[in-house]
């Protein structure tokens, strides 16, 4: 198959929002039976491309042109689409936690007729299709009992169903761990020697240099170019330039590190989980962060770091939690989450949209959220002295944003990491925990998150990353933990962690290791 | 161009006090029309503000429970009912002290919310299912004590206190001096409250410039003196053609104004945008989740009595059918006013203006002498598009 044919044909695609030019004249070939990667930074116009492609935004709001296999299409809807076998599986899954695997799977597709459905059929194929993507669950298993990881493969099961033969994946990795990525990288791989066609959109470039056959690079709505695994060099500071447009000279800021002295200490820290009784999620756990420190936990989706954090942050998780912890020496006993603000501790969450933000209020409101002391007499707020802290740390962070009134949800997500961020140094914390701080924000928006941490241990404040990027965890961190199902299993000074001694010190300690 | 631009804007964010003054002017020319006079006449006003009262008073505690996330409270009708039951048992059959049975009437229904508030903030039932039973069993519990007669009528003091007028007067017609002394009166009334306005509007931008904080234009502030004025001075020169200034208004500016303050301008009101936006992150935030809930429903239960104070007196009567479906109407002006009803979002003032739309809109049919099954089938429908048109005009505002 050296001589490849196109499949897939967009011809100067312009597409345009009140305002904004989202897609601007962008054209791009997709051969036959390659894995063909899209990456840019948030808001580069990758997902409205692929909205267009798939009839999301139906013929008539875009000008160009669609052809595939040689004809022209005119989709309308995302049926039609579908009906000629292009499939998106979106980054945010979109399956019924109630409803079996099989009835998911099938959910607007039912075998058997439109009066009576074919149960047996429809679980039988199940089977089969999840044997393909290489799950060995029965396909009666209701969605909400299998891990994200394995939803996401339900996910490509579902598309198979459909009888997919262009196959559009965005993000699919962002929730998955390393191993879980992994598994479905290679199930690409697989397909794609039986003929698949796929597109890949993704953020991590690693993944997207594993698997693709071409890159394209999108960014402000154009086609910045298009390599070829057999003409060019996948490196990622190429990509990443052509990315953001500048040169990237480093990817995390240098800092010098003035390290004081200890200012959180966890001694012997257990948590049970709040369901499962007898669950150990944290096991007899003592770390420290000293001042001006960034102090990172790597491990596994699932090793209990956030769970710790949390349980840390004034008992927000858990139950039966047992353990010491000092602040600046002394012993404090935080039970409630306000006790723990008011001893100067933050926990940024990972799930900014989750429990990070009021997405639904605007900016002034979120920021003051977590202390609204500072401005309020006698609980009556100051809502222009509110406006104006949040127009400060707006200027300070460089949050873009039309003013300080807009609602968060109306903002990018490196946008709305940096407002959660402010909510939470308005709080004057001397210790931040930031979980996965920079999850799911494009390349330029993480090192600003990245130069706003150094300043925070700059000022002699301690930082906790917990961090599944391990790129960033070595970029970053002064002192580096390894967590893996439920205990600290390795610490590292800087300079002595590699990508290797990390994954090596996880696998080792794993239960069961010789399954991976 | 730019004057413009802004008058659409506030036509688009106003999109139900718009609807409203339609409905208005509507009924003011279709009265005319079928020569019955005007709709905004002294004795009618004064009317819809009495008959509205309990609507208002409700849809302000209604407001706070349905902040917290989309949560109602089905009970409040028959709360409404059980407190006039104990007040009408009280002062007319025992003859206790009005201001004592007041007192353990307003305690009452704080008890009766935080009865049912202790089982949705700690227990975590849901607010329908715990409301659900209340709406059955606290009728239930009205009839029981009404042993389902209608105590009336009550003594003078008190339905002087939820119905007469200001300046109070002796007689039921006054006298032309009386008259018009109370057209002087509540043309100061009038005065009064818009000096009040024009002044706090002068020194709160004042002290914003001073602290340099942004401010509206100074051609703003000034439409919006004038236009607040001329309202206040009309109304008060409506209620002065009638007999004053209806005592439950006062109660009605009381409440509205006050938890206006509180869910605007308070760190405590703060707490229910924030639970009802995003249940995790606001307890993530250090706040007391549970607490909100606690006091959202318990309140509810003190207004539920103040309406069930005031209705008594309305009707003069304590009557096992008080209080019929009043939550649908407080629950209707809250939605109707542009509460979410996934909570988060929603003003006392949008209630308010909720309730209003809805009392004109019966009033008016009724003035218009409309048969009863055609005013269900219009009110109905003209709910669904005022909403309709509220919910457009902010979809178009976003883009």
């Amino acid at each position: 198959m050296k001589l490849a044919h196109t499949l897939l044909e967009m011809k100067n695609i312009t597409k345009t929002f009140p305002g904004v030019i989202a897609l601007d004249d962008v054209s791009l070939q997709i051969e036959q039976g390659e894995i063909h990667a899209i990456v840019g930074e948030n808001g580069a116009g990758k997902s409205t491309l692929m909205n267009v492609l798939s009839g999301i935004y139906p013929y008539g709001s875009y000008s160009g042109d669609i052809e595939y296999s040689g004809k022209h299409c005119k989709f309308n809807t995302i049926k039609d689409s579908e009906h000629i076998g292009i499939v998106i599986i979106h980054q945010e899954l979109a399956l019924v936690p109630l409803l079996s695997i099989g009835e998911n799977m099938f959910l607007g597709n039912e075998r058997g007729s439109y009066a009576s459905i074919d149960w047996d059929e429809t679980y039988q194929k199940a089977d089969g299709l999840l044997k393909l993507v290489g799950l060995s669950e029965s396909s009666r298993t209701l969605i909400k009992d299998i891990s994200v990881g394995k939803q996401q493969l339900v996910e490509i099961a579902k598309a198979l169903a459909k009888d997919v033969k262009l196959l559009i994946l965005d993000e699919p990795t962002a929730s998955l761990n390393e191993s879980d990525s992994k598994k479905l990288l290679d199930l690409l791989l697989d397909f794609k020697k039986k003929g698949m066609t796929s597109i890949l959109i993704s953020h991590k470039l690693s993944e997207v240099s594993y698997v693709a056959d071409k890159i394209t690079v999108v960014r402000d709505g154009a086609v910045i170019k298009t390599l070829d695994k057999e003409k060019d060099s996948f490196s990622e500071n190429d990509i990443i330039c052509a990315m953001v447009g500048r040169e990237l000279t480093d990817r995390f800021p240098k800092r010098e590190s003035h390290i004081g002295d200890i200012n959180l200490e966890v001694k012997n820290w257990t948590v049970y989980h709040p369901v499962y009784e007898g669950k150990k999620v944290c096991d007899n756990i003592s770390i420290n962060v000293r001042k001006g420190e960034i102090v990172g936990i790597s491990g596994l989706m699932g090793a209990g770091r956030t769970e710790l954090a949390m349980s840390i942050f004034g008992k927000s998780y858990g139950t039966d939690i047992s353990g010491e912890l000092f602040i600046n020496g002394k012993e404090v006993h935080l039970r409630s989450v306000k006790e723990a603000i008011n001893n100067k501790l933050a926990y940024v969450t990972e799930d900014r949209k989750g429990s990070g933000l009021i997405l639904s209020n605007p900016i002034h409101i979120n920021t003051t959220l977590a202390k609204m002391d500072k401005v309020s007499n006698f609980n009556v707020l100051d809502i222009d002295l509110e406006i104006r802290v949040a127009n400060e740390y707006k200027d300070k962070l460089r949050t873009k944003c039309s003013s300080v009134m807009q609602n968060v949800g109306n903002l990018s997500g490196g946008n709305q990491q940096k407002v959660l961020l402010s909510k939470w140094m308005f709080a004057d914390p001397d210790i931040l925990i930031l979980d996965e701080p920079t999850r799911g924000i494009d390349v330029g928006a993480k090192y600003e998150i990245c130069c706003i941490m150094n300043q925070l241990v700059a000022e002699g404040k301690s930082v906790l990353m917990i961090s599944s990027e391990l790129p960033e965890i070595l970029g970053m961190c002064d002192r580096i933990y390894v967590m893996n199902e439920g205990k600290i299993v390795a610490e590292f000074p800087k300079g002595k962690a590699t990508q290797e001694s990390i994954m090596a010190s996880i696998l080792s300690s794993t239960k069961g290791a010789e399954l991976l | 161009m730019k004057l413009l631009s802004t008058i659409m804007d506030t036509v688009k964010k106003n999109g139900m006090l718009i609807a409203l003054i339609g409905v208005i002017i509507l009924f003011q020319i279709l009265l005319l029309v079928n020569g019955k006079g005007v709709l905004l006449n002294p004795a009618n006003v004064s009317n819809i503000i009495s008959q509205n009262a309990y609507v208002v008073i409700l849809a302000t505690g209604m407001l706070l429970c349905i902040l917290t996330g989309g949560n109602i409270d089905l009970s409040v009708g028959a709360v409404v009912c059980v407190i006039g039951a104990v007040a009408g048992t009280l002062i007319c059959n025992m003859g206790v002290n009005i201001y004592v049975a007041i007192a353990i009437s307003l305690f009452l229904g704080i008890a009766i919310g935080a009865w049912q508030a202790f089982w949705i903030a700690y227990v975590r039932i849901p607010p329908f299912i715990v409301t659900l039973a209340g709406f059955l069993y606290w009728r239930g519990v009205g009839l029981l004590i009404l042993n389902g007669l209608t105590i009336s009528p009550f003594p003078d003091n008190y339905l002087k206190l939820f119905t007469s007028f200001l300046p109070a007067s002796k007689a039921a017609l006054l006298t032309p001096e009386e008259a018009a002394m109370v057209k002087l009166v509540t043309m100061i009334v009038g005065l009064v409250i818009c000096l009040i306005f024009i002044v706090y509007q002068i020194t709160d931008r004042a002290t914003k410039k001073k602290k340099g904080y942004d401010t509206d234009s100074f051609a703003a502030m000034i439409a919006r003196m004038v236009i607040i004025s001329a309202v206040v001075i009309y109304a008060a020169w409506l209620l002065g053609q009638h007999k004053g200034i209806p005592v439950v208004l006062v109660i009605l500016a009381v409440i509205v104004l006050g938890y206006s303050y509180f869910t605007a301008k308070t760190v405590p009101g703060r707490h229910f945008y924030a639970l009802g936006g995003n249940e995790k992150a606001a307890r993530l935030s250090g706040i007391n989740t549970q607490r909100v809930m606690f006091f959202a429903y318990t309140n509810m239960g003190f207004l539920a009595a103040v309406a069930g104070l005031v209705v008594a007196g309305r009707f003069n009567s304590a009557n096992p059918a008080a209080g019929n479906l009043y939550e649908l109407d407080a629950i209707g002006a809250c939605f109707i006013g542009g509460a979410s009803a996934y909570g988060g979002t929603g003003t006392v003032g949008g209630a308010v203006i909720g309730a209003a739309f809805m009392g004109v809109l019966n009033n008016g049919m009724s003035y218009l002498g409309l048969d009863a099954n055609w005013q269900k089938t219009v009110k109905g429908l003209v709910v669904l598009f005022a909403v309709v048109f509220d919910v457009l005009s902010k979809e178009n505002r976003k883009k």
